[in-house]
């Protein structure tokens, strides 16, 4: 995870940074440009090297840090990851697209060509792979910045971890945690509200708990999830169906393990306490 | 080979924004070809949504686009709302039309301080712009800054907000959080006065267009989440009507399908759009800096849409201001709603123009048909006809000047694949002589 020390020593110039976008939105590399009180500060530290959504300037490679936004869904971004992974000494991920495939691998569940033809009249004309896939698919990543969208403060802590030369400091608890940090009422117990946060990787602040509503998992799963028991208690306790719980674990990040994992067995009926 | 691309009327469109490129093939006296690219990976939207509950569409629809994701939640909850017969109180109306003010103030700077003001002087990004222009990049990340601050009050984040549902909002902001924005947004609302009255002498290039503009209308207010849609040529018409008056087709050298109207084809939507036809409807501080400017509709160069988003930006911060002035807590934050066999539409004005959503939902409230129309692909074909028609006065320029504008064209209108569009990959192809 930190960065080779002596390939940033040897370099006179400030490190290269390079912002990458595959399949995706967009608003993760946007949480960059919303860093509007550090992005001129930052402009002193690093090189923006290649970061087509804010420059037209563009600097040759290779590149000390890679931020790789987006997911694999065509031949030629297969050919272009593999590109930027030789670029790049440090490539992080960014963003549930990039590090589990996004919202656009709920095609992973069905069938593509389908879908094709629902959207386009002459499907031929469309070049897209069967699956959405994660970028550590296809190549070795460094380090993945969870959420959807990540957290622009985090981004910035992996950004200044990697200029200091240590591992970034990004917290693997739950949502739950920071519910309770932020001294809120539990949606679930209080209101029975099905809530993803015991099993979802913290980030966001525990924002929907804190606006009523119950946490969505946009940022992925926690370090070691207990999904089956969440999966158990929302059927028992509040009466959810299996389409009900299968749509919760497949949404922005179906292809982080464990939702994939979970959401396959209560899809194939294979359920249970094990 | 001019010409040769072909036309099918399809019934849905994937989303598209990222990734394009232009491919245009002229000679000396003469355009043949004129291709804006966009080879953005499809996501499938449309498709992905079948299936999904009603109450999810808000929340997936905003993942199309990290810049505007305020605009696909409100067009996506009106077109729910619409298919439930549900109309909303007219506190909780003006508590959305808050939200797109903050939208409109962070998406429109973003564009012009970012993407587009360093095309006018010459920079290839904001950064080295403000080496020389300190003081305005600073002032417009100020402005942004508020914007996204407004955003994230109601919202709860910038990109994809979470407190929006169908019916309402998961919870109504406190008196004390609406008071505390009103300094910030005053202060930045002098800010955008004055960014107005800078975008205004930027040099603009003369590149006059005969475009039909089409835009949402209200009677009262300058348009944000409902209206009839009309257009500069005397289109008239309700929301529910537009898929008989709007098509789309599939183009090969396009993952975004294009939009026409029928009969008449290429239109625009957006900024430019808004401004000719609802003029009257802006705010008065924004018609006096408007006159000071004599900047008046209708605008027909896209090259000055920066100087129609700064006052754009202006009127967001005046209309955001007079909602805060006025602010009591809604009774409750939301109206319950119950699934129904139903189908609805509505279409809202994204920050680059009108946004079509419609729905068909089942018994059980899951989705059965989705269709979504963004502004970029109501945009594509104005964008290709704009730059046929600009070109021939400027086939004088060296090729690398003549390159450098038409990618500023493109920029003019801030297509959602802006973000890459910004650096289009552009071929231009001379030919020796004249083709068919």
């Amino acid at each position: 995870m930190v960065p080779d020390t002596q390939l940033i020593a040897a370099d006179v110039h400030k490190p290269k940074l390079a912002v990458w976008k595959f399949t995706s939105c967009d608003g993760c590399q946007l949480s960059l440009l919303d860093c509007e009180d550090e992005l001129l500060l930052l402009a002193k530290e690093v090189e923006i090297a290649y970061f087509l959504e804010a420059s037209s300037k563009v600097e040759e490679g290779p590149y000390d840090i890679s931020l790789v936004e987006g997911s694999i869904t065509t031949p030629n971004d297969v050919l272009r990851i593999q590109e930027v992974r030789r670029q790049s000494r440090f490539l992080v991920c960014i963003g549930a697209c990039a590090t589990a495939g996004g919202i656009q691998s709920l095609r992973n569940f069905a069938d593509v060509s389908e879908f094709t033809s629902v959207v386009y009249a002459e499907p031929e004309y469309i070049e897209t792979l069967k699956d959405s896939t994660p970028i550590s698919a296809h190549v070795p990543v460094d380090f993945e910045l969870q959420g959807c969208p990540i957290n622009k403060l985090q981004l910035l802590e992996v950004i200044s971890a990697f200029l200091n030369q240590r591992a970034p400091q990004v917290a693997a608890h739950s949502v739950c945690i920071e519910c309770k940090l932020k001294g809120n009422v539990c949606v679930w117990v209080a209101h029975g509200t099905l809530c993803m946060g015991p099993v979802t990787h913290a980030g966001c602040g525990a924002l929907c708990p804190s606006y009523n509503r119950g946490c969505y998992a946009c940022y992925g799963p926690k370090e070691n999830p207990n999904s089956e028991s969440l999966c158990h208690w929302w059927a028992e306790k509040l009466g959810a169906d299996k389409a009900t719980i299968i749509e919760n674990l497949r949404n922005y990040n179906a292809l982080a393990k464990h939702f994939k994992v979970k959401s396959k067995e209560w899809d194939q009926g294979r359920k249970g306490k094990t | 080979m001019a010409g040769n691309s072909k036309t099918i009327k399809v019934e849905y469109l994937a989303r598209v924004e990222g990734e394009g490129a232009l491919f245009i093939r002229y000679d000396d006296t003469e355009v043949h070809e004129v291709k804006l690219k966009i080879f953005e990976p499809p996501r499938f939207f449309e498709a992905f949504l079948r299936g999904r509950d009603y109450t999810e569409a808000p929340d997936i629809t905003a993942r199309i686009c990290g810049i505007c994701p305020v605009a696909y939640q409100m067009s996506a909850l009106h077109a729910m709302e619409n298919a439930l017969d549900l109309v909303v109180t007219p506190e909780l109306r003006t508590l959305r039309r808050l939200l797109y003010c903050g939208e409109w103030i962070e998406s429109h700077m973003l564009h012009v301080s970012m993407l587009h003001a360093p095309d006018f002087l010459g920079y290839p990004n904001a950064v080295a712009m403000a080496k020389d222009h300190p003081e305005v990049v600073r002032q417009a990340l100020e402005i942004k800054k508020a914007g996204n601050a407004l955003v994230r009050m109601l919202g709860g984040r910038e990109v994809h907000p979470i407190n929006v549902r169908v019916g309402g909002f998961y919870r109504a902001p406190k008196s004390e959080q609406m008071d505390g924005l009103r300094d910030q947004l005053s202060t930045a609302r002098d800010l955008a006065g004055q960014i107005c009255r800078w975008a205004a002498k930027l040099p603009f290039p003369d590149n006059t267009q005969e475009i039909e503009y089409v835009s949402l209308v209200n009677p009262d207010e300058y348009p944000m989440n409902e209206g009839r849609i009309r257009s500069s040529r005397g289109l008239d018409i309700s929301v529910e009507d537009y898929e008989k008056h709007f098509r789309e087709e599939q183009v090969p050298h396009s993952t975004a399908l294009h939009s026409v109207l029928v009969e008449r084809g290429a239109y625009l939507v957006g900024p430019l759009a808004r401004f000719n036809l609802n003029y009257p409807r802006l705010s008065p501080l924004v018609r006096q800096i408007a006159d000071e400017l004599n900047f008046k509709p209708p605008c027909n160069n896209p090259f000055k849409s920066i100087v129609v988003r700064c006052l754009e930006v202006l009127y967001a911060f005046d209309e955001a201001l007079r909602i805060i002035d006025n602010y009591q807590p809604p009774a409750q934050p939301y109206l319950a709603t119950e699934p129904q066999r139903a189908s609805g539409c509505a279409a809202t004005e994204a920050p680059r123009g009108l946004l079509y959503h419609r729905y068909e939902i089942d018994q059980r409230g899951k989705i059965t048909h989705a269709k979504i129309v963004a502004p970029t692909s109501q945009n594509q074909k104005t964008i290709e006809h704009d730059l046929r028609q600009m070109l021939p006065k400027f086939m004088h320029l060296p090729e690398s000047q003549l390159q450098g504008l038409c990618e500023r064209a493109i920029r003019n209108y801030d297509p959602c694949i802006s973000c890459s569009t910004h650096f289009l990959q552009l071929h231009l192809q001379h030919d020796q002589r004249g083709c068919s």
